[in-house]
């Protein structure tokens, strides 16, 4: 237990070094001294109010958002035993994407188009549970024609359907909204709403996978191995099943589809600390929340004023990462 | 009233539409080493399944201990029974001391984090047990299919249950670890309140350790001593191929026509 708390205390002080860099950074740089005084002390002066108002509602997206994906990436990673899973293989990008497009192209406001992100996500998400219903049923578990590969499947051709949408969508929009509609499609924080909400959901899943993670670790021997170790292999699939959707709908409707960092933040951790559930899902949503944080940092400053979208720079990253993990893994 | 450990009464076991098994019958008592012979398909790991209570069977009940393993909790079933099952993919790094460790996961609750002394001293004797103490702290996944079994083996040792099923446990052994695993599991069903049932291939290996044996893949399932079921006739016909029995010294030798 000492050895994790030590992690986590690391990983949190990466992450208060990391916000205090997102909040000192930008158009109008905060000295570290200017900084304290403004979030302790608010006086209404400029430097309280960049803080306050623009770079600490979107800090806390970011974290939040980050946090999330790399939960439920791990999550994900577990539920289907695959290293490759990550937040979208359900398809909830592409309902939250037909969802948030929808809204865009009939020039609903910021509230609906998050709106429908959310609700577009779940429904997918939810379509897949009831097109894969059987692998959270008893047959499924010793059967070694069922299982994981089938729900993977569902996910990724109910993924294709929502691409071939969102490219209607996309089609059909005028010009003026598609600039907005591809920031989203990248993954964006720069809306900063929901930031609170995000992080705030982020601690209670946590608290909620982490009694979890004992069972966790002996699922990763398969089902019919951790069935005759006493784990309820039915219920713990469609916990982490729910617990991983809400994650990723919750992220999605903070910040649209950012990529790869909830595949890469789990293998990092995991290459870095061991893969202990108990100790990667709380790591996963401090390093995950960090990670991102930093990304948006880099995406508004990098090419100020111009902005960049933050799934951008964590693809840029993720993708290279993703390749060393799979020629790896063939080696 | 049975004093049996594992009582199966009247299974019917199915896959897909085919019967397995039709009114199979099984008491295993403490003490008893029961070898499970057939030919692929016959239904070897589905009847471990089943009673180990992972599966359902398709008709009859299977009792633990004199309770229906339909209506027992898993976290009891787990400190009652272990099953090793026939090859583990693992996609995820772990030292093999991990694994064997997980092998303690029926006596612990959600909220204990830390592996006592204890867990970690039974789980070193049986990674010793089946030779496998130099393991320990190897990756998992890059171990040989021969060190993966040992290491599956001594997570079903470190469970510390009372009825052991392995499912092909000899599976990618050499002859020395095969013999060196059934010797263990003899030793520990002598010594004690404990029982094995154990899926094999190898017909001279099932004669020299089993007490009992289970025959599947013929026309019915055939349960007993081994000198009484494994007798020329009876495998010839479940193996479908001719084989002898020859007497060498105080055991049976089998040998294929």
């Amino acid at each position: 237990m000492t050895r994790a708390i030590r992690i986590w205390l690391v990983l949190a002080a990466l992450a208060t070094a990391a916000l205090a860099l997102a909040l000192a950074v930008g158009s109008h740089a905060i000295a570290p001294p200017e900084l304290l005084r403004a979030l302790l002390r608010p006086d209404g002066g400029v430097d309280a109010q960049i803080v306050h108002e623009l770079r600490l509602p979107r800090a806390l997206a970011a974290f939040g958002t980050g946090g999330l994906l790399a939960l439920a990436g791990a999550l994900m990673q577990v539920l289907l035993r695959n290293p490759l899973a990550d937040p979208y293989v359900m398809g909830a990008s592409g309902g939250a994407a037909v969802g948030a497009l929808a809204a865009m192209l009939f020039g609903l406001g910021a509230a609906f188009t998050q709106g429908a992100a959310f609700a577009g996500a779940l429904a997918s998400t939810a379509l897949v549970f009831a097109l894969a219903r059987r692998e959270f049923a008893g047959a499924a578990l010793t059967d070694p024609g069922l299982g994981a590969p089938r729900l993977l499947l569902a996910g990724v051709m109910l993924a294709a359907l929502w691409t071939a949408l969102v490219t209607l969508l996309l089609t059909l929009s005028p010009e003026a909204r598609i600039r907005g509609m591809l920031f989203w499609l990248a993954g964006d924080v720069s809306a900063g709403s929901g930031g609170a909400a995000a992080l705030g959901v982020l601690v209670l899943l946590v608290v909620l996978a982490w009694p979890l993670g004992r069972s966790l670790n002996v699922m990763l021997r398969g089902p019919v191995i951790a069935l005759s170790l006493g784990v309820r292999v039915l219920a713990l699939r469609r916990a982490l099943f729910v617990l991983a959707s809400l994650a990723t709908a919750v992220a999605m409707t903070s910040s649209g589809a950012v990529g790869f960092v909830g595949l890469v933040v789990p293998h990092a951790l995991r290459l870095a600390i061991g893969n202990d559930q108990r100790v990667l899902l709380p790591a996963c949503a401090l390093g995950g929340g960090t990670l991102l944080l930093l990304a948006d940092t880099a995406a508004r400053t990098l090419v100020a004023p111009q902005q960049l979208p933050v799934g951008l720079l964590t693809a840029l990253l993720g993708v290279p990462t993703f390749l060393a993990l799979l020629l790896g893994r063939t080696r | 009233m049975t004093d049996a450990l594992l009582d199966a009464t009247a299974l019917t076991l199915r896959a897909g539409r085919r019967v397995l098994a039709h009114d199979l019958s099984l008491q295993v008592r403490a003490g008893d080493l029961w070898c499970v012979l057939g030919p692929n398909g016959s239904g070897k790991t589905t009847l471990l399944h089943t009673l180990a209570g992972v599966r359902t069977p398709d008709a009859g009940a299977v009792r633990l201990r004199g309770h229906d393993l339909a209506r027992t909790a898993p976290e009891q079933l787990a400190r009652w029974r272990g099953l090793l099952t026939q090859s583990v993919h693992d996609s995820f790094s772990a030292r093999a001391l991990e694994v064997v460790l997980l092998g303690r996961h029926p006596y612990h609750d959600r909220w204990s984090f830390d592996d006592d002394a204890d867990d970690r001293r039974i789980a070193h004797e049986a990674l010793a047990a089946v030779d496998a103490a130099t393991l320990a702290a190897r990756d998992v996944t890059t171990l040989s299919g021969g060190e993966r079994q040992r290491v599956a083996i001594a997570a079903l040792l470190a469970q510390q249950v009372p009825l052991m099923l392995l499912d092909e446990p000899t599976a990618h052994l050499d002859l020395h670890h095969q013999v060196g695993v059934l010797e263990h599991l003899r030793a520990l069903v002598h010594g004690g309140g404990r029982a094995a049932v154990v899926a094999l291939h190898d017909l001279n290996l099932a004669a020299r350790f089993a007490s009992h044996a289970l025959l599947l893949g013929g026309d019915a399932p055939i349960a007993g001593r081994i000198d009484e079921v494994m007798t020329d006739d009876t495998l010839s016909a479940v193996f479908r191929h001719p084989l002898h029995r020859l007497r060498t010294g105080a055991r049976w030798t089998y040998v294929v026509d």
